[in-house]
């Protein structure tokens, strides 16, 4: 089995003509978990999207050992399907299954996702992110518009992912109970 | 392979008539209205309909090509998709390549299939309509490159896209229609040949240049 990790190194990010970090250097590996606390508009979506490798940095480094799965703000599903069939489609693609029950949303698979609450689109969100397996999980506001059933659900699904071997780095306003209590506070690291 | 297969499944089951984010069948019947309405604009005068209405039938069909263009990849980006198919490994090349043979498969046979009735309208005669026909089949595929150019083009572009998506056609068009339209008054294949021939350079050029400018509107 291979080494999961994630590495970055010095990392700088620019939106516009602003810097909003820089000097930023995390190394997590298998079983690691990590919550980055920072105020609106620091850049926690983007320190996301640059360790997702979907953006690239204005200076440093992103080290990915591992598959990469992300959960933001656009769950990614089709909005006009049944939920069941948006999620059978990143079924298809990702060759698993993702436990529909253990999500509660099990009962909900003939509702079209564009009728769905914001908790019920980010549980199903949190079913591809299930199915995808991949080893390093980057969420982002996992716990926006979620009850307190889901949120200790979230939480215990990413303590089982980091049981399990992999890595998980959550940038959440609300307080959030993961393995290890490490914790980034990016607003040290603003310009 | 099989990611393929279920990319294009997801991409026809979206733009094919009838689906839920196609015009469905717009295009086709602005395509016909266009044919319809160029006689009466013109006046019932036969000779000149039938010499002029192959060139109609061109413009009609690259316009219907470029009507669905808002809705071919912008949605896909703001919901995600692009983001989670490339954390899977699946290009942005291959993707966009996947998305112009559906948005061929949405209008080009539809296409083919209206040019009957619209011909019969023009007064365009039998040995003119296969030429037409010819034309379409080779020019239609590069109308559909150029369409997921202009849409991957303009995806980063928050307002006046469909400004922009306007004055892009415009080049792009004109050596498809100088040849497909033209391959009517000088008779036949040479002209064919030549709309062949550039469709083939487009559909070449579209999955590069479309995976191209998505990854650049990511980085906005």
């Amino acid at each position: 089995m291979k080494e999961v990790r994630l590495l970055a190194t010095d990392l700088a990010c620019r939106r516009g003509d602003r810097v909003l970090f820089s000097g930023l250097s995390l190394s997590l590996g298998a079983g690691e978990a990590l919550e980055v606390r920072a105020p609106n508009g620091v850049g926690k979506s983007s320190l996301i999207r640059l360790l997702a490798g979907l953006a690239r940095p204005f200076a440093g480094s992103v080290e990915r050992g591992g598959s990469i799965g992300l959960l933001d703000e656009r769950p990614a599903l089709d909005e006009h399907l049944e939920l069941g069939k948006a999620l059978a489609f990143w079924a298809r693609l990702d060759d698993h299954n993702a436990a529909l029950e253990k999500l509660g949303i099990d009962g909900l698979l003939d509702v079209p996702v564009r009728y769905l609450s914001t908790g019920q689109r980010k549980r199903a969100a949190l079913a591809r992110l299930l199915g995808q397996q991949a080893d390093i999980w980057l969420l982002d506001e996992p716990l926006n518009g979620l009850d307190t059933d889901a949120v200790a659900l979230t939480e215990g699904l990413v303590a089982q992912h980091c049981a399990s071997g992999g890595i998980a780095l959550v940038a959440s306003h609300q307080p959030m109970q993961l393995p290890g209590n490490a914790r980034l506070n990016l607003a040290q690291l603003a310009q | 392979m099989s990611a393929i297969i279920t990319l294009l499944r997801r991409d026809l089951a979206l733009l094919l008539p009838g689906a839920q984010r196609s015009s469905s069948l717009l295009p086709i019947l602005f395509f016909l209205a266009v044919a319809m309405l160029y006689p009466f604009a013109v006046g019932p005068d036969a000779p000149l309909l039938a010499q002029t209405g192959g060139g109609v039938i061109w413009v009609a069909a690259l316009l219907a090509a470029i009507l669905p263009l808002d809705r071919l990849l912008a949605p896909d980006i703001e919901d995600g998709f692009f983001d989670q198919w490339a954390l899977r490994g699946i290009s942005e090349e291959v993707v966009v390549a996947l998305r112009m043979i559906a948005h061929w498969l949405s209008f080009g046979p539809f296409l083919m299939l209206a040019a009957l009735p619209a011909s019969a309208l023009l007064g365009i005669d039998g040995e003119t309509l296969w030429t037409v026909e010819l034309g379409l089949l080779a020019g239609t595929p590069g109308l559909a490159a150029i369409g997921i150019i202009i849409a991957s083009v303009t995806v980063g572009v928050r307002s006046g896209g469909a400004a922009l998506a306007g004055l892009l056609v415009i080049p792009l068009a004109v050596p498809l229609l100088i040849f497909g339209a033209g391959s009517l008054s000088q008779g036949g294949e040479g002209g064919i040949a030549l709309t062949a021939a550039i469709s083939l350079l487009l559909v070449a050029i579209a999955p590069f240049a479309g995976g191209a400018a998505i990854r650049a509107s990511r980085e906005g």
